[in-house]
């Protein structure tokens, strides 16, 4: 039945809902339906259907299938298929899984690993595809056939080769960006033009761009430059990321990662001048210039994006791609012309090869990113594959779109002045990974899911609308349509399009503006980066200041909660009427951009004159009349001087307030000095957390867990629990303390107040999800639920600001914010623990290009470890950057040492039960029922576990030495170990006030009287019975116009669940239903949150 | 098809000297090149030679002729403007015939039993229609080379009807639109330096001439000519020399040495002189 929603030639059939589908089918029939999907995807012939095929089963496995079976049943998942997937060997992964599902029955461990490893082989069948396509594009196979530097066809054009006093002439390609005034509802996607190239519609305008303020007029704001050079190597220069290198190997033009010239890197291979065929041939750099451009010459190539910040959704760097790659054909013959704009095959062609480009550098773009390659307004739709094609029988639409450029016949001048005079573009500010988000689309178009299908559909009629609004010149109307895409479509389709910043920035506009707000638009991939504000053009000019003002405003409230890249910033632009566009500069004139002096001219200055060649005293002598005589060059002596002498004090000033930081946290120097010692002597490491070999671990037995995931605990436990909050015997700990690495890559914001999702139509914080539970259970005992909020140097003073201007969300129970008490220094990784994490553990491995990309950049950080020192201080940060916190086990001593315990038990002497949880784990709230089991336990600490999925890594509930106790994946002596372990620690944790006092040797009474001396000893001696576990996080470090570069730092920790192996407190253990235990890490769960009812489930527990 | 005249262009300022080279033919005697294009064209059917000739060279041509002086006409090209300019300088020695075109810095050797103007020759005159003889060629001597793009005429192996010519393409162009079904990948049809023209070729040339007075290139024009009326390829069954590369001669010579009646001797000399170099 579920094949008739591929196979049927009926297209209400075949666009039905998968979901719709699944609906009345119990598990086995869903069991059934699945068998009949596998044999259908190992055989059917067309490309598209088998890959739908991949995706239902993947959907079902993930959303329809758990759900219907009948209890959540542990199961196992067997490692040597987790191996298989992690080594992208899919179909052997999942004929392993499919194995032990026939032997032990389906259950939600199973369905989540087929799920998985479905998953993964639908999007690498499409990736392979587009693969395919790229190289089978005519005009790009011949580049994967050259393997020597004697069969190179290419020649750089004899006009680049005349000297003049020395000086190569300069091929200077300048390329305006393009922005979407559809948005296009993501049907840019190469998987979704190729299945349903009807429906991939974009309209597209080429334009200049200026930074309001900052500069003149708008112009093209990517620029090439490409020149001869008297060295054989090649030499490239990124103007805006101030970095240069000289490449004499083939080798390292294929090293993508190895610096931040990886786009010029592609480029170079995109266009031919070094054909990705001859990667891996061990010929030399040397021959194929000699070859290319003569004996003893090189070539250099100059990028420069004017200092534009990254993450417009302008497609900057497709489109400096695409320039390079222009410039580049250029100069070796491959276009007609060497200057002027391109012809139309031309044009086609720098898409083919920017497309190539892209995937070779293991990026990705839509088609119609390089948009700026061509002039004006134009609509880029999908085409349907013809016969001649090589996509002809395999997919339905080809790779490359078709452009259509408007002449002013279509849309008059008058209708394009009217957009400028209305259209404020700007930049918000937000860093966002719109990776996830593209894969979300592809997979919810191939299901069909109603409600995204509908809002396809509806995108797709509002871009006629917004066309013929356009033609009109009606910009009003415009506006009015663009705001509805992003209001209707787009959020139906993602629905974290947008986010409560610009839900903010919206709301304010109104506000300011009121009817002369014509619409808001967004630009791409997600709002929070490059936005667009439709006024009425008589107060454009107002807007503009006023936008940059409310923008800015907006970001210093939310700046703790979202991860921001940079300030925001208003553009200026105007329609670009010729798209790519060449000049050839000779003689004097064969300038550079003043940015390239300031990096070339520091290096010649710093060169012993007698050593410097005649090319290089010519560009010397020419730098010097262009600083004499060019405007431009104004300031350029200036920044020259600052370049060869940096101004001192940056330093200094940022060491100061790290070292204040570090005093102010209570940082124990002669430890750390005792840990980088050890970490140093290799006596403490990645490896050395692991417990010994010896260690038997096994999955626990029965009796070592109560389950209550598919039954409900009795009503006279529920009566106890509940006669307890009544009596106001109870309060809530939410750890909030970290900084979510994983939330942000290691952005330094707090996740705690991170507005993650709207419930009740508005956009919640995860603390004012938390507090909303603990109102609504203490409205229903009718008590005040106490609720802590556990703190560090990062998150304290952020909280308490947030809460203070919230007004503690209306919360009318006590509120307490404990904060932390240590704090560590982050330190540089040994080279040996990151070979150790990154070539000893488990792998994903990535596909083919991106793998490579990985390796790389593995290989430049190991040898930045090593240049920076092994085990040095990590300070290169900013100063909150290099700070960590100790590990979760402290927050709970922290309560201790800071008083808040004190303060609690003073206020509500009858407080007798904790319970604590991780900020990410939405589902926990006091269940009366589990807080019975507890109280009549009578046991210390009660944790609650959940059943295993494939994506619970990280240790669980086992047998050690044949001890029930929770294990941390760092300590498993094998990584084996962990697929027998059938539950997975969710950190939510009952604890008896009484008895864990009564562990660290105190009573009430040291509390209330705040004997901070016996305290801190009393913490200090049960820390040191537990291990410290050395561990590796990211670190992202903030530069330029909007760049983030991610390093792997070294931290310690303590763990709160290694005091289950302490004998002095007894623990017992749970099994709690997965939507009350599973914790939500990473942005890209919150599409599955969402649709696999875990949101509906924690509103319900909510009162706002 | 009436086919008795052929143009030979030597006018060239690199190609000046080529044709006055001598050589040892296959059959043992010491001629020069031109001689030798002479002798060949001669056997096939052609009694007419003019030889396109930069201004105060005649004389040094007319030694390199010998005995064939008689076929000959010289026809002088005033400045070096381009291949087609000196094509067109031959408009008035052609008239209304069509004509074998070659080019004075390039020998041939044949494989077959017939020698490579026969091959061309025989078809142009069965088909009645402008052939180019070409040869599959690897995409990295595309720098070097006039190309064709087209498809093979049903039921023959070495004929192609031809649709586009460009000179010198990029592998990029080639790729796009001059791949011939049924070659191997990365191979090329490219020019083998001889043409069989009728006199449409010259009225394309003064068009485009008319145009570009400066420089008049031959391959826009045969293009021109292919998407107006029919036009073929002929893969050649031999092989081009071309004297004008480093050791062009060196090999053209050894080329027709191994090819004739001394090859024993010649292979001697190459394995002596391969192992007193060693």
């Amino acid at each position: 039945m579920l094949l008739d929603l591929i196979t049927s030639a009926d297209p209400a059939l075949r666009d039905r809902a998968l979901a719709d589908a699944c609906r009345g089918l119990d598990a086995n029939a869903l069991l059934k339906e699945c068998h009949q999907l596998d044999e259908f995807r190992r055989t059917a012939e067309n490309l598209y259907d088998r890959v739908r095929a991949i995706f239902f089963l993947s959907a079902i496995h993930r959303y329809h299938l758990p759900e219907k079976l009948a209890t959540e049943a542990s199961g196992s998942i067997s490692f040597p298929a987790y191996e298989n997937l992690l080594g992208r060997r899919f179909e052997e992964a999942i004929d392993l899984f499919l194995t032990e599902q026939e032997s032990q029955g389906a259950s939600d461990a199973i369905c989540s690993a087929l799920a998985s490893a479905y998953h993964q082989l639908a999007f690498q069948t499409l990736a392979d595809q587009v693969r395919k396509s790229v190289r089978t594009v005519r005009g790009n196979q011949w580049m994967f056939r050259m393997g020597h530097p004697a069969d190179h066809p290419l020649r750089v054009r004899k006009e680049l080769l005349q000297e003049t006093q020395n000086l190569f002439p300069v091929l200077r390609e300048r390329t305006p960006v393009r922005m979407d005034l559809t948005h296009s509802a993501w049907s840019d996607i190469f998987f979704l033009g190729m299945d349903y190239p009807e429906g991939a519609r974009v309209i597209n305008v080429s334009i200049d761009l200026a930074v309001h303020g900052r500069d003149d007029t708008p112009q093209p704001p990517v620029e090439a430059y490409f020149r001869v050079i008297d060295q054989p190597v090649l030499r490239l220069t990124s103007i805006d990321l101030k970095t240069s290198a000289e490449i004499s190997s083939l080798s390292e033009v294929f090293d993508f990662a190895k610096d931040y010239l990886g786009l010029l890197k592609a480029a170079v291979i995109a266009s031919g001048i070094v054909p990705p065929g001859i990667e891996g041939s061990g010929e030399s750099l040397d021959d194929l210039l000699g070859k290319i451009v003569g004996e003893g010459h090189g070539i250099e190539i100059i990028s420069s994006v004017n200092n534009i910040p990254k993450g417009s959704r302008l497609a900057v760097s497709t489109n400096l791609l695409a320039a390079l790659i222009a410039a580049c054909m250029r100069a070796t013959g491959q276009t007609q012309s060497l200057t002027g704009e391109l012809t139309e095959d031309e044009r086609r062609l720098v898409l083919a090869r920017a497309i190539l480009g892209e995937w070779i550098g293991g990026s990705g773009g839509g088609w119609q990113d390089s948009g700026g390659v061509w002039p004006g307004i134009k609509i880029i739709e999908g085409e349907l594959a013809g016969e001649t094609d090589p996509e002809h029988g395999i997919s339905k639409g080809r790779l490359m779109p078709k452009h259509h450029v408007f002449g002013t016949d279509e849309i008059p001048e008058s209708a394009r002045q009217a957009l400028q005079d209305s259209l404020i573009l700007v930049h918000g500010g937000m860093a966002s990974n719109v990776g996830p988000i593209l894969e979300m689309v592809t997979e919810k178009y191939l299901l069909r899911s109603s409600k995204e299908w509908e809002g396809r559909k509806e995108a797709l009629s509002l871009l006629d609308q917004v066309l013929s609004a356009l033609k009109a010149g009606d910009i009003q109307a415009l506006g009015a349509l663009t705001t509805k895409n992003f209001r209707g479509p787009l959020q139906a389709i993602i629905p974290w399009a947008t986010n409560h910043f610009t839900e903010t920035l919206i709301k304010r506009t109104e506000e300011e503006f009121g009817d002369d707000f014509w619409g808001f638009w967004m630009l791409g991939g997600m709002s929070g980066g490059g936005m667009g504000f439709i006024v009425n053009p008589k107060r454009k000019k107002e807007a503009l200041g006023r936008l940059e003002e409310i923008m800015i405003q907006t970001k210093r409230e939310l700046e703790n909660a979202l991860p921001f890249a940079m300030d925001p910033v208003v553009y200026d632009f105007a329609i670009n009427a010729h798209g790519s566009f060449a000049h050839l500069f000779e003689g004097n004139e064969a300038l550079l951009p003043p940015g390239y002096y300031q990096l070339s001219v520091a290096q010649l200055l710093r060169t012993d004159i007698s050593k410097l060649s005649p090319h290089d005293r010519a560009e010397l002598d020419q730098f010097a009349l262009a600083c004499r005589t060019q405007p431009h060059f104004d300031e350029s002596i200036q920044a020259l001087f600052d370049t060869l002498i940096p101004r001192a004090g940056d330093e200094d000033s940022s060491g100061t307030s790290l070292n204040e930081l570090l005093q102010t946290h209570g940082f124990d120097r002669e430890q750390h000095e005792s840990i980088r010692k050890s970490l140093r002597d290799g006596r403490i490491g990645l490896s050395q957390n692991r417990l010994p070999a010896s260690t038997r671990i096994k999955d626990v037995e029965e009796g070592d867990v109560t389950d209550y995931a598919g039954s409900e605990p009795t009503s006279d436990l529920r009566a106890l629990g509940e006669k307890a909050l009544s009596n106001g015997e109870v309060g809530v700990i939410t750890l909030a303390a970290g900084a979510g690495s994983r939330w942000t890559q290691g952005a330094g914001v707090c996740k705690a107040l991170h507005p993650f999702t709207k419930f009740d139509g508005k956009h919640r914080t995860f603390i004012e999800t938390h507090l909303a539970k603990s109102r609504k259970r203490g409205q229903e005992f009718g008590t005040e639920v106490p609720h802590i909020f556990t703190t560090s140097y990062l998150t304290h003073g952020p909280t308490r600001h947030f809460l203070d201007h919230q007004e503690n969300y209306g919360y009318k129970g006590p509120l307490h914010l404990s904060p932390g008490r240590s704090v560590g220094l982050r330190m540089i990784p040994t080279e040996r623990d990151l070979r150790f994490a990154w070539e000893e553990m488990p792998q994903q491995t990535l596909d083919e290009q991106q793998q490579k990309m990985r390796d790389s950049l593995r290989t430049a950080l190991i040898c930045w470890a090593r240049e920076a020192g092994e085990a040095g201080d990590y300070t290169d940060n900013l100063p909150l950057q290099c700070l960590h916190p100790v590990g979760h086990f402290y927050e709970l001593p922290n309560l201790l040492l800071n008083g808040t315990l004190a303060e609690l038990l003073t206020e509500r002497p009858q407080l007798k039960t904790l319970m604590l949880h991780n900020i990410d784990t939405l589902g926990a709230d006091l269940d009366p029922a589990l807080l019975g089991h507890h109280l009549d336990s009578g046991t210390g600490l009660t944790f609650e576990v959940i059943t295993r999925r494939l994506e619970d890594r990280g240790g669980g509930l086992a047998r050690v030495n044949d001890r029930p106790r929770l294990l941390e994946g760092l300590a498993l002596p094998n990584e084996e170990d962990e697929f027998a372990l059938s539950y997975y620690n969710t950190m939510t944790t009952w604890i008896d006030i009484d008895q864990l006092l009564e562990l660290f040797g105190l009573t009430r009474q040291d509390i209330v009287n705040d004997t901070q001396k016996k305290i801190a000893e009393a913490v200090r001696n049960v820390a040191s019975q537990l291990p410290t576990y050395v561990t590796l996080k990211e670190v992202k470090k903030r530069w330029g116009h909007g760049q983030e570069d991610i390093f792997p730092v070294t931290q310690f920790e303590k763990l709160w669940s290694d005091l289950t192996a302490l004998s002095e407190i007894k623990s017992d253990f749970l099994v709690v239903p997965r939507l009350r235990g599973q914790q939500l890490k990473d942005p890209a769960q919150l599409d599955s949150w969402l649709r696999d009812g875990s949101a509906a489930y924690v509103e319900e527990l909510c009162e706002w | 098809m009436k086919i008795s005249k052929a143009v030979i262009t030597a006018a060239g300022p690199d190609q000046q000297h080529l044709p006055l080279q001598t050589l040892v033919s296959s059959s043992g005697e010491t001629k020069t090149v031109l001689s030798l294009l002479i002798d060949e064209a001669l056997s096939v059917g052609i009694d007419s030679i003019g030889i396109v000739i930069a201004p105060g060279t005649q004389h040094d041509f007319t030694t390199a002729v010998g005995d064939n002086i008689d076929s000959v006409t010289f026809i002088e090209q005033p400045q070096p403007q381009g291949f087609g300019h000196a094509v067109l300088c031959a408009k008035d020695f052609i008239g209304d015939d069509s004509f074998l075109l070659l080019v004075g810095d390039h020998l041939y050797l044949s494989q077959s039993d017939k020698n490579c103007m026969q091959q061309l020759l025989e078809i142009a005159r069965q088909e009645k229609c402008p052939v180019s003889a070409v040869q599959a060629t690897h995409e990295s001597q595309l720098p070097y080379y006039g190309t064709i793009g087209g498809e093979r005429v049903p039921n023959t192996t070495h004929l192609y009807e031809t649709h586009c010519i460009l000179e010198k393409p990029t592998p990029t162009e080639a790729e796009q639109k001059l791949i011939i079904p049924g070659l191997r990948a990365g191979r090329y049809l490219c020019f083998f330096g001889m043409h069989v023209l009728t006199p449409s070729v010259m009225a394309e040339l003064e068009n485009s001439m008319s145009k570009n007075p400066d420089r008049l290139p031959l391959t826009a024009s045969l293009c021109a000519v292919a998407q107006s009326e029919r036009y073929l390829a002929l893969e050649i069954e031999g092989r081009r020399f071309n004297i004008g590369k480093g050791y062009g001669l060196l090999t053209a010579n050894l080329g027709m040495a191994l090819a004739g009646n001394d090859r024993d001797e010649v292979m001697e000399t190459i394995i002596e002189l391969i192992a007193a170099t060693r």
